[in-house]
């Protein structure tokens, strides 16, 4: 597993979930740095529907950790101003399905407040919003549509799929000099622990994690996704003998190119496995990126094992909207077999 | 919360003296206010509005101990906004078209859907959002305001097709008056005048969030006034007095007199008395003494005390619509959890014919399915 923490003064470590995590991020910048304020729905004196930001708001108070009327294009236009006015906010949307009402702001303006300004101003602003589905929610509550903010430019988009990545990856975001989407699996928010470094340290948002290392062939995947992939990747060990590598993005703009392209070197495969739909899906960025840069390395045509292009159906089906490790070696075995 | 303790100090003067004060028929005790004007229902409607009420009350906790079961998903609470919900439908006709919310579970039955259609989509099975073509009723609509453009476009295509005898009521909650869509759907129904009727369950709550975090506004009817709109404030808790204000707005909507607008503003001073949704839990934002306050003013019990009086509801009468309710509800249920809905069903309705891509993406799932089995696909969710 690549690690590419960097760990600061504190030593130690604690067990947390992805959920405490993320919490534990948001109280470890909020009490290094003045600037570092939260808002959103909720997210003051309920702790946040997930309980993301719980016990922050008796420990930073209501002017560090804010309850706003329920309006998202006011919350990240809000936090767009109060960046420009030098705060760091992070933006808390309930649920990506509810962000869209935010997007103008975000695609409009966010984006491009550098780039229009000719590099006056900028916009040190994350939005966090859990996103996915598998946890039997309501409809427009277990989106997967990290493509539509990959797909401007001046964004940059991270997904992390483990508690400590979902720290230090949290901490670069708020220390980065341009708008974050940080969009957290909902499905794994509680679904295992894992031990985080106490204290400040930073994941750049450069780097993909290799989380198993492999010859035969390799899984591109991020989010909720890496963990199928992984008993996937078990599976087809045993029962094929087949060689897995699995890689993890986390960071899904700017893309780890390097990472990308030097285990596809490696394997010559390619399977990519994503839980929105497949067409337009950021697998198809992931699948060219391969074809430009190793062309000739390739054995076989690169599989997608994805969602379908459906809306994510009701909780009585969604397992069967989802990828899973059955999908997902069904997949590899394509890519092999060719 | 204020601006209903305000309002408690005129309980006893004409319903409509202050512009800031509810409208009411009926006082907390369910006796007939002086001046107020009773609608003009008979024993019978009274009656059904009652059981349907009384119904709406039932499901509502019914479906909360079935969620705890584990035999529903998340669940919308409205016991408290029973009243209103069953109220304003009853002011519908059947050709009126109705925008509901999540919540907005009575007044979809109401107006005709079924209460297994309700049931459905709590158990995950999105066949339930299907909708009779008799029924002008919309799916419930989860994202917030997002309706009430949409509710006035529905009612300026009816009018620009000469259909002038039917409007749109559009239910949201206090939460959605935030929102950039309330604002621009209330525009557009001023600026084009569309027989379209808009209802603010002003519940006090949006989640955690209390009503005066949402707007400094002193009321939300007022905010009608921005959009040269009829605003009108009424007890939400007391149906008779929103079935009249309900009623008065659809009519004029369809038929205004001299240079009356069409559209109202109805805000709906009211309380949810449960949580936002199952997954919530009100204990860690507000006191419940709160709740209990308000529940002094409930619709039920202000309407059964109404009827008992007038000697349309007795003991015998209450306790049969009781066990009418409840068998409804055994019946509903029962023939829900005996469906089982199909994995092909996702790639039903995405588009009027199914695209190529998406017959191949059902073909290979069936072909994993028959596979592996079902058991192959639980694996994310363990």
């Amino acid at each position: 597993m690549s690690s590419a923490t960097r760990a600061t003064a504190e030593s130690g470590t604690d067990s947390l979930t992805i959920v405490e995590a993320v919490r534990d991020g948001l109280y470890t910048e909020m009490s290094a740095d003045e600037s570092v304020m939260v808002l959103g729905e909720d997210v003051g004196k309920n702790g946040g529907v997930f309980r993301a930001t719980e016990a922050l708001y008796e420990e930073f108070g209501g002017d560090r950790v804010v309850d706003t009327p329920l309006a998202e294009s006011g919350i990240v236009g809000t936090a767009i101003g109060l960046a420009l006015s030098g705060m760091r906010p992070v933006a808390e949307m309930q649920f990506m399905g509810f962000s869209y009402p935010a997007f103008d702001q975000l695609v409009s303006h966010a984006a491009r407040m550098r780039s229009r300004s000719h590099g006056q101003y900028s916009v040190p602003m994350v939005v966090r919003a859990p996103y996915g589905g598998g946890i039997r929610a309501p409809e427009h509550h277990s989106e997967s549509k990290e493509a539509f903010f990959v797909h401007e430019p001046g964004l940059k988009v991270v997904s992390p799929s483990t508690p400590s990545d979902a720290k230090g990856l949290l901490i670069a975001s708020i220390r980065d000099p341009d708008p974050v989407v940080f969009l957290e699996p909902k499905l794994l928010y509680r679904a295992f622990r894992e031990d985080v470094p106490t204290g400040r340290y930073e994941v750049p948002l450069s780097d993909a994690a290799i989380r198993r290392t492999g010859t035969d062939v390799t899984v591109y995947t991020w989010g909720a996704m890496t963990r199928p992939s992984l008993i996937a990747a078990d599976n087809v060990a045993e029962e094929h003998g087949i060689d897995v590598e699995v890689v993890d993005l986390r960071t899904l703009s700017p893309l780890d190119v390097e990472t990308i392209v030097d285990s596809f070197t490696k394997t010559g495969r390619a399977a990519i496995v994503h839980e929105a739909p497949k067409t337009g899906g950021v697998g198809a960025e992931v699948a060219t990126t391969i074809q430009e840069h190793a062309l000739c390395y390739q054995e076989a045509p690169i599989e997608r094992i994805t969602g379908f292009d459906a809306p994510m159906p009701l909780h009585a089906l969604e397992d069967y909207y989802l990828p899973q490790a059955v999908h997902i070696q069904e997949g590899i075995l394509e890519a092999v077999a060719f | 919360m204020s601006a209903y303790d305000d309002a408690d100090q005129h309980v006893n003067s004409e319903p409509t003296q202050l512009d800031d004060d509810p409208i009411r028929v009926l006082d907390e005790d369910g006796n007939v206010l002086p001046n107020a004007a009773v609608p003009d229902l008979s024993d019978e409607e009274l009656l059904a509005m009652y059981e349907d009420i009384a119904l709406a009350r039932r499901f509502d906790q019914r479906a909360i101990s079935l969620q705890r079961q584990g035999r529903i998903a998340t669940y919308a609470p409205m016991t408290g906004q029973e009243g209103a919900q069953v109220a304003t439908s009853y002011a519908l006709d059947d050709q009126d078209w109705l925008f509901p919310t999540y919540r907005e579970h009575a007044a979809k039955y109401v107006h005709g859907m079924s209460l297994e259609s309700l049931l459905k989509p709590l158990r995950g099975i999105r066949e339930g959002y299907a909708i009779p073509d008799d029924v002008n009723v919309m799916p419930e609509y989860i994202p917030i305001a997002t309706q009430l453009p949409q509710a006035m476009g529905m009612a300026w295509g009816q009018q620009l097709q000469g259909q002038t005898d039917s409007a749109v009521l559009c239910h949201f909650g206090d939460g959605a008056t935030s929102e950039g869509d309330f604002h621009e759907g209330l525009n557009f129904a001023g600026v084009f005048d569309v027989p379209a009727v808009f209802v603010c369950n002003n519940n006090q709550w949006a989640i955690s969030v209390p009503r005066d975090r949402q707007t400094a506004s002193e009321t939300i009817a007022q905010k009608a006034a921005a959009y040269g709109l009829e605003g009108v404030r009424v007890d939400g808790l007391d149906p008779l007095a929103m079935y009249a204000v309900t009623r008065d707005a659809l009519a004029k909507a369809k038929n205004p007199t001299g240079d009356e607008r069409r559209p109202t503003l109805i805000e709906a001073v009211q309380y949810r008395y449960g949580a936002h949704t199952t997954a919530d839990d009100p204990s860690v934002y507000r006191e419940e003494d709160e709740a209990d306050a308000w529940r002094q003013k409930d619709p039920l019990d202000r309407l059964r005390n109404y009827l008992s009086a007038e000697g349309i509801l007795d003991e015998a009468v209450d306790a049969e619509i009781d066990d009418r309710v409840d068998a409804q509800i055994d019946d509903a249920l029962a023939t829900v959890e005996a469906v089982e809905t199909d994995p092909e069903r996702i790639f039903e309705h995405v588009y009027e014919e199914m695209p190529e891509r998406l017959r191949e993406q059902r073909d290979e799932l069936l072909a994993l399915r028959d596979k592996y089995g079902d058991d192959a696909f639980s694996e994310v969710l363990e």
